[in-house]
């Protein structure tokens, strides 16, 4: 019996959500009383998830590994938790992990619980918790099989660091032909994504047009986060349907969501619930937006977000 | 070429999600049931591949009898056939398993489902589908060509898109960008006259134990009112010194 996290990089650096499932693992793992794997695949710098409390770390370096692939990936985790005998599988919920979860619970003949938001409420029958209706309830649910996988939500339970140190071990999986090629990746390098964001500017038809985004995009330079946009922002073409947040968009789960011109329909509510801290600035106090926030500002988008970006600039002068 | 489209039967996006029994069952009074979104986008997909390629279109869901005027719209649209396994969805895992019989039988070249369902989430069932059935899989897809056997699809990845080049027999995790909005059909008179003499068959689920099962369901604990904020210089103490957020 043991625990199994696969922990996510990107060019061989680990994603912060690496760090976060790792912690998580390791509560799991200290509940059930055995030890954490950890499974990294090109990734440098693996006694980093020593701090976070792996036990050991099975390392995969493989070429024809570089691209993402959801089968060659599920087959490579699914044959480590083989070898490690475990019965907890833990992974992230970013779009890749979203996309090889359901291979690898075929492959492990495992109950996969996906959007999880707690450690496990209890471990003889296995009950998690985690959301659904797009965040508008969570559901307690039992897994009945001898293997579990928890994809794990982001930020639903933060770092914890561990004083320890991993054992670094090689591990070469057998990889089959895979009938999916990647023929080309397009991505923006230079800006901060909206699954990896702490901070998410987001901004509605309040703004009154797309050229009116200049002040969106500085603000999220000056925080370093992503921006977002409403359902009609989207569907008008002001901006790419990869910004749209909602729940046919994307989710959010953010430490801070700002909604600048956006009135808060349920759908858009929805998606972002699960971000921790949220602020509108809008126009209409009657906008269903303030029931939902923590910080508002009645007032114009056009007054206010340029204020905002000057006084917010000092401040990161100072404190930076 | 053979398509399938799987269908949800999910509340619609502006349903207040209310709890029954103990909070052990969802209350579906007073709510309306729709084509899961990311199942429409798909479906409308199929009706182009229809259209423009030709192909026969079939929708199946897993469920009692309450999802059949989801099928029917489904029908309506432009569906030739439909099948309801008459079985409750219990989990993503049966559903995949119930789905999976009905593929192996009907041979389908390509298997639409949605990315995920707005009632679950779970986001499992096409790629459980797709493994159990041995057929190629893309998940998050926003567009989708197919010409022969040869697809070529594109992914939604964190940030970005990623274009792939794969085979049929393929199932898909689609979602918006498939078609747009604007593309989505509402079913017309006679869409929906037809769809009343089209087959719905109805099929037995298979035996099987579930995998997970929800015990309880609760909502998010109500939230303190907003703070309304006089100027700039308040909020961003606030965020900094009481939230802690930057």
């Amino acid at each position: 019996m043991s625990v199994l996290v696969y922990t996510e990089s990107e060019n061989g650096s680990f994603k912060k959500t690496a760090f976060e499932v790792v912690s998580y693992a390791k509560a799991i793992a200290t509940e059930l009383g055995t030890t954490l794997t950890a499974v990294s695949i090109n990734a440098s710098n693996t006694s980093q998830l020593g701090m976070y409390g792996a036990d050991k770390v099975l390392e995969i370096t493989n070429d024809s590994l570089a691209n993402f692939d959801a089968q060659g990936y599920a087959d490579v985790i699914s044959q480590a938790a083989a070898s490690q005998d475990a019965t907890v599988v833990v992974l992230s919920q970013t779009a890749n992990a979203k996309y090889m979860a359901p291979l690898v619970a075929v492959n492990l003949e495992a109950g996969y619980v996906s959007n999880v938001v707690a450690l496990p409420q209890s471990i003889t029958p296995f009950k998690i918790k985690h959301s659904v209706y797009t965040n508008k309830a969570f559901s307690l649910t039992q897994i009945n099989t001898p293997v579990k996988i928890i994809g794990l939500g982001k930020n639903a339970y933060g770092l914890h660091e561990a004083s320890g140190a991993a054992v670094s071990e090689a591990f070469s999986p057998s990889l089959q032909q895979n009938s999916t090629k990647v023929l080309s990746v397009d991505k923006a390098t230079d800006k901060v994504t909206i699954a990896d964001a702490e901070v998410v500017v987001s901004a509605g038809r309040g703004l009154k047009g797309p050229e009116n985004w200049g002040m969106i995009e500085e603000m999220a330079t000056i925080l370093g986060a992503a921006t977002a946009c409403s359902k009609p922002v989207s569907d008008m073409g002001w901006r790419s349907h990869g910004e749209h947040v909602g729940q046919t968009g994307k989710p959010v789960a953010a430490s801070l969501y700002i909604a600048i011109g956006i009135s808060g329909a349920i759908q858009h509510l929805a998606g972002i619930n699960s971000s921790k801290v949220k602020v509108v600035i809008n126009t209409d106090p009657e906008a269903p937006f303030f029931k939902a926030a923590d910080y508002g500002i009645v007032g114009d988008a056009f007054e206010i977000v340029p204020q905002l970006n000057e006084k917010l600039k000092a401040f990161k002068a100072q404190n930076a | 070429m053979k398509i399938l489209v799987c269908i949800s039967h999910v509340p619609d996006t502006t349903s207040k999600i209310n709890f029954s029994d103990n909070d052990t069952k969802f209350d579906a009074n007073g709510v309306n049931f729709v084509i899961n979104p990311n199942d429409e986008f798909g479906l409308t997909r199929a009706m182009w591949f229809k259209e423009k390629q030709g192909a026969s279109v079939h929708v199946i869901n897993v469920g009692g009898p309450q999802t059949e005027p989801t099928l029917r719209k489904a029908l309506a649209i432009g569906a030739d056939e439909a099948i309801r396994i008459d079985t409750p969805a219990v989990d993503g895992f049966s559903v995949a398993l119930q789905l999976a019989q009905v593929a192996k039988d009907g041979d389908y070249d390509l298997i639409i489902g949605g990315r995920e369902s707005i009632d679950y989430n779970g986001g499992m069932v096409p790629g459980m589908l797709a493994k159990m059935i041995g057929a190629n899989f893309v998940n998050t897809c926003i567009s989708l060509e197919i010409e022969g056997a040869s697809v070529t699809a594109i992914r939604e990845i964190d940030g970005g898109k990623e274009t792939l080049q794969t085979s049929l027999p393929l199932v898909i995790g689609g979602q918006k960008g498939l078609v747009e909005e604007s593309d989505l059909r509402i079913p017309n008179m006679r869409g929906i006259m037809q769809a009343r003499s089209k087959p719905l068959h109805v099929k037995p689920g298979v035996e099987q134990s579930p995998r997970s099962q929800a015990t309880t369901y609760e909502k998010p604990a109500p939230r303190g009112a907003v703070k309304l904020l006089d100027n700039v210089d308040e909020l961003i103490d606030l965020l900094h010194n009481e939230a802690k957020v930057i």
